[in-house]
């Protein structure tokens, strides 16, 4: 098996970079550059989408994550004052905390998969190449067949008008807090 | 037989009736009404209870011979234990409950009528009738019952009624103090009473009288076909002990030595009620009760009935001594009280069964019929006195003849009465006492001959320093006056009783032995003018000894009293037995017994409790930290209680 | 192209487990947030790699991820609301000052 494939030179660069970026959103002192990480590792992880040859997902990736939510953030991190500095972030007890938790979880996460023995016949490169065209995933969207997706997707956008309106509802000034 | 079923309910539900309206309406009306209508209601009450007393003596359809029937009028099922043990409430009716019937209802209607006036403008009026109906409805239940628990549960509300109604002036302390002294120690002897029952009903498995009371050869069926008959418990026959504890049931209600201690204070309530309550009616339960088991007593425990006759002659002269020193005019009837029921008990005691042998049966009745009709008279009038004067105190009152003409008159043949002079009623009744005291024990009856001239003596006393002996020093703060008729006439009405009675008596028109014995059979009795006379004798000499002293305001008693300074001493203090009972209680049963209980209950039942609220206290305190409200806190149990299940799943 | 699909369930876990621990260790609730963002898109990763790998005829873990993605979008929308009323009403947006849901 060649490991050293352009593509899997690729792969490698983008996992390490996801990790990399990742372990520097949860660490970085300065909020808005933990936000900056962030975006780097959603960016990264959209490239593992091309790799996929998923394009549509990536684009989503990249347009709703990248240039939504993390502009989301970014503006709600500048519409608070004083949140520059993070100071405490890297003591106390709660850091000792998270980091049993993430590396018993991780090596616990490990053994399992190790244990799984996933078939080597899964990685046929011709099927991981196959594209998806956007018609079928528009079709499977919007199909009320086996394996499409109408009802979720219904229930998606029912859900993000909830979710427009809950925001608006719970971030309006109220006169009688504010006085 | 239908007739007076349909009417026997009315009995005890018009009371009743009249309690609920009264106790719960009666803010809503004004005093007046209230009163008049309790009266009138207790009227019709009366009325039915004479129709159905009359009709069952002098009808003849309830006799067989000469033999009056036990009759059921109606028996409802209340509460079912099992197929034999089954308690009801019911409507017995026989000479004994149909004589209590008319007692009942006689004293009761009189003290309604007399409480309107003597109640006129208390506080509390609406009151007063609500409980003297919750009485009258307690007492009749009580005559009438059909069986020993019925009248167990009757007897109950009786001495609740008496409670309420000793505490009837609750803001005044003494009365609250005798009103819980009456209450605590008439159930003191209640349990007694509820042990007998328990007793007696287990092994016969029956509560029902007509089958307690059943009798065939001289033996009493139920108890023969138990095993009561052979067992014995400590020596003593168990049918004996459960009747003697029975006895003490009545023996508390009663004032019987050593449970008469609250009759004395139960004077601290109104005087109508201390005339129906605890001179008529209520305190005569125990002598029923007695009467009401006396086959038992005399065919299965007769050394019971021995015992109940020696107590009877103990409490009768004791109380006798205790009255003759006593200044407050109702204590020393209340003592009296205490005596002459006692004298009803020695009469129960001595009696035999069947025809002359039960001559102390039907005295005892009979006494006890005539002494309800001159004790509640002697208690009304003295109502009146004190109504007038405004004290208890004899030395408050005297000359009082002229201006009380009529409480004068009555009270004077009450007096009489309960001297045991002829024609008047109580001459007849003590003397049948007398007679059958001496034919079965002479002890007693020497004892109790003494009694009759030692009540003539005190009676006459309290007579002489209420009516004659010169007015009090002091003078009276305003002139007394005779009461209002509606007072009045209960006291003429029952002085008439009183004399038409005896005299019907002396001339041989209504034979009380015809209408009540101890077999419910009609016999012949002739006057022993050989005990009579020298009865009549003591009273006289009682009488004489009264009037020498007490007639005009001399120095003879004073005298009389330095003579005997220490006897004196000790009846004017009731003996001691108060206080007795005050150093058993605190020093003997509070500080050896009650303390230790009460500092194990503080500290080892209560700090066991205090312990465990404090673990739990504790262990709360520390583990609501737990719930700490750190979203990030929860988040990380979430987590490594997810870990910890897959590790466990993969087993490692 | 012959990565193992192990290595991408690896390199999930370990994005997972670095949001896990920024949602343990992080003062401020928008890191919080963002710790939250990161444990989503391991999961997606998970999804579409499996989707891949393991059933390329279909589109279920590809559609699952759009839904993630547009259920992230909307999560953000009302958290970052909530956050800001928090600020309001607390002048900070530290996670330990809302500790009043308890007992």
């Amino acid at each position: 098996m060649e490991l050293l494939t352009a593509s899997n030179i690729i792969f490698f660069i983008l996992a390490a970079a996801i990790l990399l970026f990742g372990i520097l959103t949860v660490t970085s002192t300065k909020i808005l550059r933990s936000a900056t990480y962030l975006f780097f590792t959603l960016f990264c992880i959209a490239g593992l989408y091309l790799q996929l040859n998923y394009e549509f997902l990536a684009a989503v990736q990249l347009s709703v994550y990248a240039g939504g939510i993390v502009i989301l953030i970014v503006f709600a991190i500048l519409l608070i004052k004083g949140l520059g500095e993070d100071k405490e972030i890297n003591i106390g007890q709660r850091r000792i905390m998270g980091l049993i938790a993430a590396i018993v979880g991780s090596i616990t996460c490990a053994s399992v998969i190790a244990k799984f023995g996933f078939l080597p016949d899964y990685d046929t490169a011709a099927e991981l190449t196959q594209d998806v065209d956007m018609q079928m995933i528009g079709q499977t969207l919007m199909g009320t067949d086996q394996y499409q997706y109408l009802l979720p997707f219904e229930a998606a956008s029912v859900l993000l008008l909830a979710c427009i309106i809950g925001s608006i509802a719970i971030a309006t000034k109220d006169k009688e807090v504010n006085k | 037989m239908e007739q007076l079923a349909s009417l026997a309910p009315y009995v005890l539900i018009l009371p009743l009736c009249m309690f609920l309206i009264l106790g719960l309406f009666g803010k809503k009306m004004c005093p007046k009404v209230s009163g008049l209508l309790g009266t009138t209601v207790f009227g019709v009450v009366s009325v039915i209870c004479y129709y159905i007393a009359l009709k069952y003596f002098f009808s003849g359809e309830y006799q067989i011979g000469e033999t009056y029937q036990q009759v059921t009028l109606f028996n409802m099922e209340w509460l079912r234990m099992n197929e034999d043990l089954v308690i009801s409430i019911g409507f017995l009716l026989d000479p004994l409950s149909a004589i209590m019937l008319i007692v009942i209802s006689t004293v009761s209607l009189m003290v309604h009528i007399y409480s309107m006036g003597y109640m006129h403008g208390e506080g509390g009026f609406q009151r007063f009738y609500a409980i003297l109906s919750l009485f009258s409805f307690a007492m009749l239940g009580l005559v009438v019952a059909t069986n020993i628990f019925q009248m167990y549960i009757f007897w109950e509300l009786v001495g609740v009624s008496s409670f309420l109604l000793i505490s009837f002036y609750y803001f005044k302390h003494s009365a609250v103090r005798a009103a819980k002294k009456a209450f605590i120690v008439t159930r003191f002897a209640d349990m007694f009473f509820l042990i007998g029952i328990l007793i007696l009903s287990y092994y016969t498995r029956t509560f029902d009288f007509d089958k307690l009371t059943f009798i065939t050869d001289g033996h009493v069926d139920a108890i023969v076909n138990s095993d009561l008959r052979t067992m014995t418990f400590l020596g003593f026959p168990v049918i004996s002990i459960a009747m003697f504890l029975i006895f003490l049931g009545g023996a508390g209600k009663s004032a019987m030595f050593p449970l008469h201690i609250w009759l004395p204070d139960a004077m601290e309530g109104p005087t109508p009620a201390s005339a129906l309550i605890h001179a008529a009616t209520m305190v005569v339960a125990g002598v029923y009760l007695v009467a009401r088991l006396f086959p038992i007593y005399t065919f299965e425990a007769p050394h019971v009935l021995e015992i109940i006759s020696y107590i009877g002659a103990f409490t009768s002269i004791f109380a006798a001594i205790i009255a003759c020193a006593q200044t407050d005019i109702k204590r020393v009837l209340a003592f009296s009280t205490i005596s002459q029921i006692a004298y009803m008990m020695v009469a129960l005691g001595v009696s035999g069964y069947g025809g002359v042998n039960g001559l102390g049966y039907t005295a005892s009745m009979w006494h006890l019929f005539t002494h309800a009709m001159f004790k509640a008279l002697l208690f009304m009038a003295a109502g009146a006195i004190i109504h007038a004067v405004h004290s208890n105190e004899m030395d408050a009152m005297g000359n009082l003849r002229k201006k009380l003409p009529i409480t004068h008159i009555t009270f004077l043949i009450a007096c009489l009465a309960i001297a045991g002079i002829p024609p008047f009623s109580g001459f007849f009744s003590k003397d049948e006492i007398l007679v059958a005291a001496f034919e079965t024990n002479k002890w007693v009856f020497a004892v109790e001959y003494f009694v009759a001239g030692l009540t003539a003596f005190y009676m006459f006393r309290l007579y002489y320093r209420i009516f004659w002996f010169g007015e009090p020093e002091e003078g009276y703060e305003h002139e007394p006056h005779e009461a209002p008729l509606n007072m009045t006439f209960p006291l003429m009405f029952l002085a008439a009783v009183t004399v038409i009675t005896g005299i019907s008596w002396a001339f041989g028109k209504v034979s009380f032995t015809e209408l009540i014995s101890s077999d419910f059979t009609s016999y012949e009795i002739h006057t022993h003018w050989n005990i009579a006379l020298p009865s009549i004798g003591a009273g006289v000499i009682g009488i004489l000894i009264a009037t020498f002293l007490y007639l005009e305001k001399t120095g003879r008693p004073n005298k009389a009293v330095s003579y005997i300074k220490k006897p004196y001493l000790w009846a004017y203090n009731k003996f001691y037995i108060d206080e007795i009972y005050l150093f058993v209680t605190n020093n003997i049963i509070f500080q050896r017994i009650c303390q230790p209980i009460a500092w194990f209950d503080r500290h080892i039942i209560d700090g066991f409790m205090n312990l465990l609220s404090w673990v739990t206290n504790k262990t709360s305190q520390e583990t609501k930290e737990i719930q700490s409200g750190y979203v990030q806190q929860y988040a990380w149990v979430f987590i490594m209680g997810v870990i910890t299940i897959v590790l466990l799943s993969i087993n490692l | 192209m012959n990565i193992p699909v192990e290595s991408y369930f690896i390199l999930s876990t370990l994005l997972f487990f670095i949001g896990v621990y920024g949602f343990v260790a992080r003062k401020n609730l928008i890191s919080i947030l963002m710790s939250v963002e990161l444990i989503l898109n391991a999961a997606n990763i998970n999804f579409v790699v499996a989707n891949r790998f393991l059933f390329p005829e279909y589109l279920e873990g590809h559609i699952y991820s759009l839904f993630v993605i547009a259920i992230a979008a909307a999560e953000t929308a009302v958290a970052i609301s909530i956050i800001i009323n928090v600020y309001r009403q607390k002048k900070n947006i530290d996670a330990k000052s809302i500790n009043e849901l308890k007992y």
